[in-house]
């Protein structure tokens, strides 16, 4: 609770206490003590409705309350003055108390800043700013703290909990060698660190750049209740008046029934409910997607994800891996493990992705080796143990007289000999993500009707990879300016209420991710570019949460609509009824502050999980 | 140009909007948002507008509309 809330509650409590000891009192006891409770509650609300007044802004709640007190006390109900400020005052603190728990919920993505860091200069410790981390700094990290930029352990392990960086709730154990994203917490060790990046670069500062703008697009929903709102108080204004004047005027009917009447429903007609059930409704959205550790950027994405038919995916990187391994040995003569022995010492210092790849394959090889000669294009030739041996494509095969073996193995093949002798063939390649298909199966299930792949990578890959994860429609071979000239092909082919989404990583498909309804990087704030082009951004590299944010999206926009229905129809209903007479005044509040907060609450009922 | 500012102190949603609005309409802003939730005004100002004499003009508006609310840097 801010100190506002806290001295509103009591004064609640002052008036409520005040207003029970009056309610037993007689006559003129009684009147005092409810004008008491009413100042004590009122005295804010009055104020501003005074300064409103004087400024020309009226008809806001405050000077509605203000009105509608005063006639009852004019009326000599002093009880009822004093009672339905007290509701008031209490609605108001539930609103704002939900709304405050709200923005917490987004804001709690905020406190992934690191508060120091400490940077090791001729072995001296010295505290400094995070924005002060230069590249190449020595950064130690104790339990307890932050990570304050991305880096590589020089020293030291650790458990560290990545959840707000990623949504991982699992701790993460690291030890020297291994990368680390800004924001993580040291759980329990000593690291000492060398700084990639400066803080502005940072994963941190990254993630806090994407939540700062995280309000910025909003919802059309949103709009045009703002609009509806706009053309909405005035009409009802008018309706108030005739409502006072008309029956009194022109029927004879008595002034001060029909007065009660019109500011009943002036209250009633309050349009706060209206328009904050629906931002609330998609903040709550973002508030569970930040959760899972995905930054939305506005209700207009989750109003726009739930109607999207139709998903298309980059290949590299989003629904495969997009890094090489070992995908298959066939081996010719002699063992698999002495067919990777040999083409891993051949190739254990060449930085070619394919020779990466083989050297993670086969942990610390033995033998003598000489590399011979590495030539792009071809291959490594080495000596082995005092024998000859290779390791490269089909040409390098050709050249050294041997005929490789014909395969229909995805990916990159790798033929290896050892002493005049052809051992075999590896095959490496990109691995699709674990659970990609199943995954796709699942959003197929929440609706999305059609799956598109995009690659720049040949027509044979891509068409296993897309049968892999059950994509029927791909194109293959696309230059980054084809994905979008293609992209831009299925915007136009699209229904007018159905939107086409983007996933990508980000790394060279960012006008993609602006040209979408929806843009979704994956693992994107490792690029400045996604950042700004996408529309949400999955911190964490897995595609398994997206069926999560489309089962959040489609979930709030759907209580956004219930709660427009709701307010509408309590509102309507109460307004009828004060028209008639029926209303007392604690309806027509319940009909404000009470459908406010029950929209708040509804807003809120499914992102308990 | 695009600034961001924190709010202090609005109270009510409907308010952000007519801010909002209000805001929208001065000849120096471009386009604008306020965020009731995150307490936040954004101001695209329009070319060649200085923004520290604009800034006046949108605090006037508004404190009309709400006179508590306070535009933090």
């Amino acid at each position: 609770m801010t100190r506002k809330q806290k001295r509103l509650l009591v004064r609640i409590a002052a008036a409520f206490a005040v207003f029970a000891v009056g309610f037993f009192l007689p006559g003129w006891w009684k009147a005092g003590c409810m004008v008491a409770a009413w100042l004590i509650v009122g005295y804010d609300v009055l104020w501003a409705a005074a300064r409103n007044i004087l400024r020309g802004q009226v008809f806001d709640e405050k000077f509605l309350m203000a009105l509608a007190t005063c006639a009852a006390l004019g009326m000599q109900d002093w009880a009822e003055a004093a009672a339905v400020m007290l509701f008031f005052q209490v609605g108001e603190l539930f609103e704002s108390l939900a709304v405050e728990r709200s923005r917490r919920s987004i804001t709690a993505l905020m406190d992934i800043r690191p508060d120091t860091a400490t940077v090791l200069r001729d072995g001296e410790e010295i505290e400094t700013d995070p924005e002060d981390v230069r590249i190449g700094d020595l950064l130690l990290v104790r339990a307890g703290e932050r990570i304050p930029a991305d880096g590589v352990i020089v020293e030291g392990e650790a458990s560290l909990d990545t959840a707000k960086v990623t949504g991982e709730a699992m701790p993460v154990d690291v030890c020297a060698g291994m990368r680390v994203v800004s924001g993580s917490v040291n759980l329990n060790g000593v690291l000492t660190i060398r700084a990639e990046s400066a803080y502005e670069q940072s994963t941190v500062a990254r993630i806090l750049t994407l939540v700062e703008t995280a309000a910025e697009k909003k919802a059309q929903t949103e709009r045009i209740i703002t609009k509806f709102a706009h053309y909405y108080t005035p009409a009802v204004i008018g309706a108030a008046l005739l409502l006072a004047l008309i029956p009194p005027l022109v029927f004879g009917q008595p002034f001060a029934e029909w007065l009660r009447r019109a500011l009943t429903f002036l209250v009633i007609s309050c349009p706060c409910a209206l328009v904050i059930s629906v931002p609330l409704s998609f903040f709550s959205g973002m508030g569970a997607a930040a959760k899972h550790g995905i930054v939305v950027k506005g209700g207009i994405v989750l109003e726009q994800l739930a109607r999207t038919k139709t998903l298309v995916f980059d290949k590299t990187g989003t629904l495969t891996e997009g890094s090489f391994s070992v995908q298959s040995i066939r081996c010719a003569s002699g063992t698999e493990a002495e067919l990777l022995r040999i083409a891993a010492l051949c190739e254990q210092y060449s930085n070619h992705p394919v020779a990466q790849a083989i050297t993670a394959a086969c942990h610390d090889p033995q033998g003598e080796v000489r590399i011979i000669r590495e030539e792009a294009g071809y291959g490594v030739t080495a000596e082995i143990d005092g024998k000859s041996a290779a390791a490269g494509n089909a040409r390098l095969m050709n050249s050294l007289g041997i005929t490789p073996e014909e395969t229909d193995a995805v990916g990159t093949h790798v033929f290896v000999t050892y002493d005049g002798a052809y051992l075999g063939m590896i095959a490496v390649a990109d691995r699709l993500r674990d659970g990609a298909k199943e995954t796709l199966n699942t959003l197929r299930e929440q609706g999305i009707e059609r799956f598109v792949m995009l690659t720049g990578d040949n027509e044979r890959s891509a068409e296993y990879y897309a049968a892999q994860c059950g994509v029927t429609e791909y194109r293959a071979q696309l230059l980054p300016q084809d994905k979008v000239d293609f992209f831009a092909k299925i915007l136009s082919g699209q229904k007018k209420n159905e939107a086409v989404a983007f996933v990508g990583d980000g790394v060279n498909d960012a006008p993609v991710l602006t040209a979408a309804d929806v843009g979704i990087a994956m693992g994107g704030v490792g690029s400045e570019a996604a950042v700004e082009a996408a529309d949400a951004v999955l911190l964490k590299d897995d595609l398994k949460k997206l069926p999560i944010l489309l089962r959040i999206a489609k979930k709030k926009t759907a209580i956004a609509k219930q709660n427009i229905a709701f307010a509408l129809i309590v509102k309507g209903v109460c307004l009828i009824l004060g028209a008639l007479g029926y209303a007392p005044m604690w309806l027509a509040i319940f009909a404000d502050v009470g459908v406010a907060f029950i929209a708040i609450l509804n807003a809120f009922r499914a992102s308990v999980k | 140009m695009k600034k961001t500012y924190r709010l202090r102190d609005l109270d009510c949603a409907n308010c952000a909007a007519k801010m909002e609005n209000a805001i929208n309409k001065l000849p120096e802003v471009e386009s604008a948002t306020v965020s009731f939730l995150m307490q936040k005004m954004t101001v695209n100002y329009a070319e060649g507008v200085d923004d520290a004499a604009a800034l006046a003009v949108i605090k006037k508006v508004i404190h009309k509309v709400e006179p508590d609310c306070e535009v933090l840097a």
